[in-house]
């Protein structure tokens, strides 16, 4: 049964649609139509009308093949995607699979260290890289002095990559490690008395089994890189089809059809990756039976290989924490100039910030809470219609939900305030200027990062565990709060922590959408102080404040829900 | 129950005593929508809200496009009284779309022109509060490390010494770029202008999409020179950043704005924010070390630091041009466009062609030979040809293109297609060319 057969049988019996899940789906279909695909369709409708009459066409996509500059941009952008992946894997396969399959101290720290890559407050992150990586930043100017040349590390499309990889990786990481928790010890037991170990255990038993997890990640960096404008901008690479959409749509091309040409370009590519990614998918079972196992069983290091496993570890973490010791180092810099440190110290810049941010704080805690919820629930909901059902058009919500990660911040900002600014609450002010819309615009972007998590982990959940259920005479509804659900905590965690962590640092929709200081979150006050030489720094500690309170967050939901799974396992 | 009822009658009475007083008084939030950083909203805030008890300064920061874009969208339920940013342009957008109204100051003693250029908008839609002008910022550090000299003219960087070392906003994100090359254009004429802009561009390092990542570029070291406006190079100075900053001889001094937003939620708080800046309070403000622009009251100059450059008394400011934003107006989208398709998304071609330009002429300047010194001419033309005349920039059918009008006309993508695809064409054979002349000087 655990093993990869055909599809799963399961899916196959349950042929009558029921009214619950039929509901469900219509609520989930409703609340995307609401705040996506309405508002984002009122921006890009442009992108099938004809300049002057208004009239429906499709000149507009064979303008966009003709002209040198788009193509070249979405080659380079699917470079730019294909190569972070591979790169963000090697960063994120030594993590997961040390920290999960040896008994290796420090594993929790790394795993934590690992997480905070994502949590990049805007402009603060490529500030700090470039002052740590760019042409005269610390390595460089270091190792200029020291052996007389430099290495490119921020220069063109491998500077995005290379950018995009330490920033991402953690999607992989995540679902990876998650995946591999997951996994039924019996299975890697039955392969060893079989007499398989080693690499060949990892590359036959251990790696496909976690298929899912990964799969889920690289498809999510895949995407995220191929519709991400900030990093190339923050680095002048302009010839990638994101930043050209992001270009057009924000300057001279705001009455030009190719920006949303671009941005309709960029949904399709994208829900064909997540389809692609469902494909390799399909026809295999990943679910397992047995969870009390609690993962892989964890082996001790020898020596030699300890020493290996820590330097590799080690390296790793410096690469991808580089920007934010940058970032901590910037944040208590006077000036830091062509030089390889700051000239001097000083805590001024927190003095500064504490003053004023409590109410930053409150407002980023409150909506990416918030934010994280809502896309959790949804995307267990989604995820359970797809996986679990068999409602005609189900995949229609996975797609559209997904969708939102190619649309631009900006796009889904102005198609709200398209949208909603018209909608009067009953004390006459506009929705668009209620809090809630921005908790909204953030839960929709980060939907897609929830929607993954619980998707992977529901495809690791074997359907007869619920059938088990179901035939003790449990009704569906308990069959998925005392079954479904606890089996799928750590994925569901994992997406909750993603959405929130991001949604906490997220600035393109909210700039759109912040309509008086007293709502901003963190992002909008540290992209307020980054616009200045003096506020520089200011906005470094404002950016240092976010990503640890983020990460003190993250790490008390996961130990909270790591309590209650343990209390529950002790009392069963 | 008396009692309360003479309490009530009581105010009613005063209030309808003070009422005609109460109506001018500003009080409540003012919303102000800006491009302007923390470092130059506070201070102002802080001192209008002492000048004026009872009022608070609710910032909004936007980006200037993001701004433009937001009053557009909320027009229907305005929400901001005050829109506060740099770019000339923005204002004329938004006074064309009706998403301003006039209001004249009652503040005296500030002149009509600052330079060439007048102050307040002949109109009354907006009124200048500070001036800047445009020039060459550079990083002493970097340029020390590379040995390099100190520009003094635009033409100055499009020397060899600094290729690669040169940043610049796009001027179809910055608004302040877009003057600094119609400053050039108007200033040296369509041909030789566009010449002069990408004799520099040729040795850029990047083309930016904010305009403050070029200062921020340079005050960190990444970048050694940046084409920026005046006090984005006097602030960093005044944060301590070991920068310097020339003003070119061709350049303007152009004043920075502020509007009534059309139907403002708080008119009296609107119109009293606008006296505050131009009042001799407020210009002081100006001066302050992480601000640092020009006030347009020209008696505040006496309280300026040593050094500070007064376009009230120094005629070499912006003396040269007169800028006349009717010209620049009418063909804003064609200059930035024509800017992105032959520079921006050109520029690998544009600095390999002046790179081996540079090689040529260094060659020719050890031996000389005239069939080089052709090509090597012949090449810098093949840069400097335009697609398009001042003309044609200007004219109806090609601007049509880039308004989304309701004419049928070429389609933006069509023109931008033709030009890149001429320049990448002209690059490449310049490139060829001086190739062929430094093999002609070995």
């Amino acid at each position: 049964m655990a093993t990869m057969s055909d599809a799963s049988p399961a899916v196959a019996r349950r042929s009558v649609v029921a009214p619950g899940p039929m509901a469900l789906a219509i609520l989930i279909a409703l609340f995307l139509a609401l705040f996506l695909v309405i508002p984002v369709g009122t921006v890009i409708y442009v992108a099938f009308t004809e300049k002057g009459s208004g009239a429906f066409t499709l000149v507009n996509f064979y303008d966009f093949a003709r002209t040198d500059l788009f193509i070249t941009s979405f080659w380079n952008s699917m470079y730019v995607a294909t190569m972070t992946v591979v790169l963000a894997s090697m960063f994120a396969l030594p993590l997961a699979y040390l920290t999960t399959r040896f008994e290796f101290r420090g594993s929790g720290v790394v795993q934590m260290l690992g997480f905070i890559p994502l949590i990049m407050p805007p402009f603060a992150g490529a500030v700090a890289m470039q002052l740590i990586f760019g042409r005269n930043g610390t390595v460089n100017l270091l190792l200029d002095e020291w052996f007389g040349f430099k290495i490119p590390f921020m220069e063109g499309l491998n500077g995005v990559i290379f950018a995009q990889a330490v920033h991402y990786f953690p999607f992989i990481l995540i679902n990876l490690s998650a995946a591999l928790r997951n996994i039924d010890r019996s299975m890697e037991e039955a392969a060893q008395n079989l007499g398989c170990q080693g690499f060949r255990l990892f590359r036959r038993i251990v790696f496909p089994l976690a298929m899912p997890g990964y799969v889920a990640g690289a498809s999510l960096v895949f995407v995220k890189v191929f519709d991400d404008l900030a990093t190339p901008l923050l680095l002048n690479v302009k010839d990638m089809l994101a930043p050209q959409a992001y270009l057009r749509i924000t300057s001279i091309g705001l009455a030009d059809p190719m920006g949303y040409v671009i941005a309709v370009v960029l949904i399709v590519v994208s829900v064909l990756a997540m389809g692609a990614s469902a494909w390799v998918m399909k026809g295999r079972d990943y679910a397992t039976v047995q969870r009390g196992g609690g993962g892989l069983a964890q082996r001790p290091l020898g020596r030699g290989q300890a020493v290996a496993a820590y330097a590799v570890v080690g390296l790793i973490l410096f690469l991808v924490l580089a920007p934010h010791i940058g970032l901590f180092l910037l944040s208590i810099a006077t000036v830091w100039s062509f030089s390889p440190l700051p000239d001097a110290f000083t805590f001024a810049h927190y003095e500064r910030v504490f003053a004023e941010s409590s109410v930053f704080i409150k407002n980023t805690l409150l909506y990416a809470t918030l934010a994280g919820i809502i896309d959790v629930v949804f995307g267990v909901a989604i995820a359970y219609l797809v996986l679990r059902t068999r409602l005609p058009a189900r995949h229609w919500l996975d797609w559209t939900a997904s969708a939102a990660l190619a649309i631009p911040g900006v796009v889904l900002g102005i198609g709200y305030l398209r949208t909603f600014f018209g909608v009067k609450m009953p004390d006459g002010t506009s929705l668009a200027s209620f809090w809630i819309i921005i908790v909204l615009a953030l839960a929709i972007r980060r939907l897609p990062y929830a929607l993954r998590a619980c998707y992977a982990a529901l495809q690791q959940v074997s359907a007869s565990l619920e059938e088990a259920a179901e035939n003790l005479g449990a009704n569906k509804q308990r069959t998925v709060r005392r079954i479904v659900l606890p089996l799928m905590m750590g994925g569901m965690l994992a997406g909750f922590v993603t959405s929130f962590a991001t949604a906490a640092v997220e600035l393109s929709a909210t700039l759109m959408l912040v309509q008086s200081t007293s709502d901003a979150p963190l992002a909008y006050g540290l992209y307020v102080f980054m616009q200045s030489p003096a506020g520089r720094g200011a906005g470094a500690a404002l950016g240092i404040i976010a990503v640890v309170l983020v990460a003190v967050c993250s790490l008390i939901s996961n130990w909270i829900i790591e309590r209650n799974q343990h209390l529950r396992n002790t009392r069963t | 129950m008396i009692t309360r009822t003479i309490t009530t009658f009581t105010l009613l009475a005063l209030a309808g005593a003070f009422m005609p007083v109460q109506a001018q008084a500003p009080s409540g939030k003012v919303t102000v929508l800006t491009s302007f950083s923390k470092d130059v909203t506070d201070p102002f805030k802080k001192a209008f809200e002492a000048a004026h008890p009872g009022t608070t300064i609710e910032i909004q920061n936007r980006n200037t496009n993001a701004g433009v874009k937001l009053l557009e969208e909320t027009r229907s339920a305005n929400q901001v009284d005050i829109f506060w940013v740099s770019a000339p342009d923005a204002f004329e957008v938004l006074k064309d779309k009706k998403l301003l109204q006039v209001y004249k100051p009652k503040a005296t003693g500030i002149p009509d022109k600052i330079g060439a250029y007048p102050i307040n908008d002949p109109d009354g839609y907006y009124s200048g509060f500070a001036a800047s002008g445009y020039g060459i910022m550079w990083n002493e550090r970097y340029a020390r490390a590379n040995k390099l000299p100190d520009p003094k003219e635009w033409q100055d960087l499009a020397k060899a010494v600094y290729f690669d070392h040169v940043s610049i906003a796009a001027p179809s994100r910055s608004g302040t770029t877009h003057l600094t090359l119609e400053t050039i254009l108007q200033g040296e004429g369509w041909e030789k202008g566009w010449r002069t802009i990408k004799e520099w561009s040729g040795n850029l390092r990047n083309v930016t999409e904010r305009s403050f990542g070029v200062p921020d570029a340079v005050n960190s070291g990444q970048v050694g020179y940046g084409i920026v406006i005046d006090f984005f190079a006097f602030s960093a100075q005044g944060a301590g950043f070991p920068v310097k900053f020339v003003y070119p001889s061709v350049t303007t001094i152009v004043p920075a704005n502020v509007g009534v937003v059309t139907n403002p939620p708080n008119k009296a708080g609107a119109e009293a924010f606008v006296e505050f800046l131009l009042s001799p309070a407020g210009q002081e403000v100006l001066l302050d070390k992480t601000i640092r622009r020009l006030p347009v009251r020209p008696e505040i100059y006496a309280k300026a630091p040593a050094d500070y450059p007064n376009p009230f008394k120094d005629p070499s400011l912006g003396g040269k041009v007169t800028f006349d934003s009717n010209v620049s107006s009418a063909r804003t989208a064609v200059v930035d466009t024509l800017y992105d398709q032959l520079v921006t998304f050109q520029l690998d071609g544009l600095k390999s062609a002046t790179k081996a330009i540079h090689a040529a002429e260094a060659a020719l300047a050890k031996k000389d030979n005239p069939a080089g010194r052709k090509l090597v001419a012949e090449a810098r033309d093949l840069v400097a040809k335009m697609p398009i005349t001042a003309e044609q920039a200007a004219s109806a059918e090609i601007n049509a293109a880039f308004s989304g009008g309701k004419q049928k006309t070429a389609r933006q993508a069509e023109l931008e297609q033709q030009w890149a695809s001429s320049a990448k064409a002209a690059y490449a054979e310049a490139e060829a060319k001086a190739n062929e002349a430094a093999k002609l000087a070995r």
